[in-house]
């Protein structure tokens, strides 16, 4: 029982992380329909901002996530703007490659720029331990868990409470009617790109601090998993993206622990074949509507 | 109050509107009337913006607005009622009503104008709190009318407004209409029901093929024995 919680626990933490990677392929997907395998690199930059605020600039956890947050936010606006933007009107097929074309140049810039070497991060929370029992929790699960409910609560606010979210909603909805309403399109999508990304660059720093070693290609696996995450929670859904994180997260633990750590990542892929079989829309995904 | 000269509107080799011009006068409900496909929409979405106009030029209140984008020309004062309603599906109808106003600042008066939106429709009223995806096609047509009054235009553009619906709800949508003109808003109205747009209208339009090919009071074309052959079932 004590190692099935503790294995709860573990997949809790890696799968808030997924989560907040997962909200940002899914807000993108509803708003432009674009699977932005960007993403997972701007989670990898992310970590790398965090890392040089910590080591370089010494700077506490608060002030690097923050810092490494906003960078993330201007560098998916950039992204968006100079890459997906001149191809709004393009097929879909088109902007996803120039997506992949986007990922492999953030990965292949930041090793010629940074190396290719493995980097850890340095200390910047206590080893502290908690016991709940036979349950060990360290601190920095602790930070991760907390973050990452945090940053859900906060986007939840922001999607349902503000004007901004509104408007992100009515643009993912119907284009050409929240323009009757006098909401800006690209200006919309600009903000959907930013937060999302700043939910990425959190991540990054999150993982950083957990696992202790980043890398340029950091991002590939974990935005796969997250883009996982994002189908089988039903891409588009926010609530869905939180709760396919969380899933995710908790299965990749549960298989390491109880079956074949090797396994782990093939379980997650073939967890999304089956979704994609027995519910293509995911868990809160709605049936899209083909308008003729 | 409106004015378009000229305008031309192309999709990709069709020319869909062919050197239309039109004018609207404050005050006045005027009707585009024609066959499915003519152009009517067309119209209508160039003027709002959503489509762009390949050559000819548009007017609000003297103002060229041909290459202003369709968010700011809500700003100045135009608000379109799309075909087929496009409300906000997911939303409730207290969210579409609130996009509605979207640029607009003053809560208090917000306030006050959704109140006169349920006075307008009552349906809207006890239903604020459901999800508008659930309403029926006439309290749909409400809403997406009432939406479009929350941004207080000068001019609304309203693009079938009965399609869909049963002749009594028409009718009372038309009464609704002439209501919200008479209380200062100017209309355009575009229909495929020439009988019921032309009871109301002061003055129309006939559009066919992309141009428009007759125009006069709602009165005269109404006993015009062409539109009266054409549009209105008459021999």
């Amino acid at each position: 029982m004590d190692q099935f919680l503790q294995q709860m626990v573990n997949g809790l933490s890696l799968g808030s992380i997924y989560a907040l990677i997962a909200l940002g392929y899914t807000m993108v997907y509803g708003i432009i329909k674009l699977i932005n395998f960007a993403h997972g690199d701007i989670y990898m930059i992310g970590a790398y901002i965090g890392f040089a605020a910590t080591t370089y600039v010494h700077l506490g956890f608060f002030p690097a996530l923050i810092l490494s947050m906003i960078v993330c936010a201007i560098l998916g606006m950039i992204i968006e703007r100079v890459a997906y933007k001149p191809l709004r009107n393009s097929s879909r097929i088109t902007v996803l490659i120039t997506a992949i074309g986007v990922s492999l140049l953030l990965e292949y810039s930041m090793m010629f720029f940074v190396g290719a070497e493995v980097r850890s991060y340095p200390k910047v929370l206590t080893n502290h331990l908690f016991h709940f029992g036979g349950v060990r929790v360290n601190m920095q699960q602790i930070y991760i868990l907390v973050t990452a409910v945090a940053l859900m609560i906060l986007l939840q606010y922001i999607v349902t409470k503000t004007k901004t979210g509104k408007a992100m909603r009515a643009v993912s909805i119907d284009k050409d009617a929240a323009q009757l309403m006098g909401i800006r399109v690209d200006k919309t999508i600009s903000i959907t790109f930013a937060i999302g990304s700043a939910f990425a660059g959190a991540a990054g720093v999150l993982v950083g601090i957990y696992y202790n070693s980043i890398d340029p290609l950091m991002g590939m696996m974990p935005g796969l998993k997250a883009f996982v995450a994002a189908v089988f929670g039903g891409i588009g859904s926010i609530p869905g993206a939180m709760i396919g994180g969380l899933a995710i997260g908790i299965m990749e633990t549960l298989v390491a622990g109880y079956g074949n750590s090797m396994y782990r990542d093939a379980a997650v892929f073939a967890f999304l074949i089956l979704i994609l079989i027995l519910k293509p829309s995911g868990l809160l995904g709605k049936n899209e509507r083909e308008k003729v | 109050m409106l004015e378009i000269k000229n305008l031309n509107v192309h999709y990709g080799v069709i020319h869909a509107l062919k050197n239309a011009s039109l004018t609207v006068n404050k005050g006045e409900i005027v009707t585009l009337i024609g066959a499915n496909g003519a152009g009517k929409t067309t119209t209508l979405r160039t003027i709002s913006g959503l489509n762009n106009a390949t050559s000819g030029e548009i007017f609000l209140e003297g103002q060229n607005i041909t290459n202003l984008p369709a968010p700011d020309r809500v700003e100045l004062g135009l608000s379109q009622v799309p075909e087929g309603r496009r409300v906000f599906p997911e939303m409730s109808v207290l969210e579409n009503l609130e996009l509605g106003a979207f640029l607009r600042k003053d809560k208090t008066n917000i306030k006050k104008d959704l109140e006169h939106i349920y006075e307008l429709f009552p349906i809207l009223g006890k239903r604020k709190h459901q999800s508008s995806g659930t309403l029926s096609g006439g309290e749909q047509q409400m809403l997406a009318m009432g939406r479009a009054l929350m941004s207080q235009p000068k001019i609304l553009l309203l693009d079938e407004p009965s399609m869909g619906l049963a002749p009594l709800l028409v009718r009372e949508i038309f009464k609704i209409i002439t209501d919200i003109n008479n209380s200062g808003t100017t209309i355009l109205l575009v229909e495929q029901n020439a009988s019921m747009a032309l009871s109301i209208a002061h003055r129309a339009y006939v559009i066919e093929n992309g141009s428009i090919v007759m125009s006069g009071t709602g009165e005269e074309l109404a006993k015009s024995s062409e539109i009266q052959k054409a549009y209105l079932g008459g021999k």
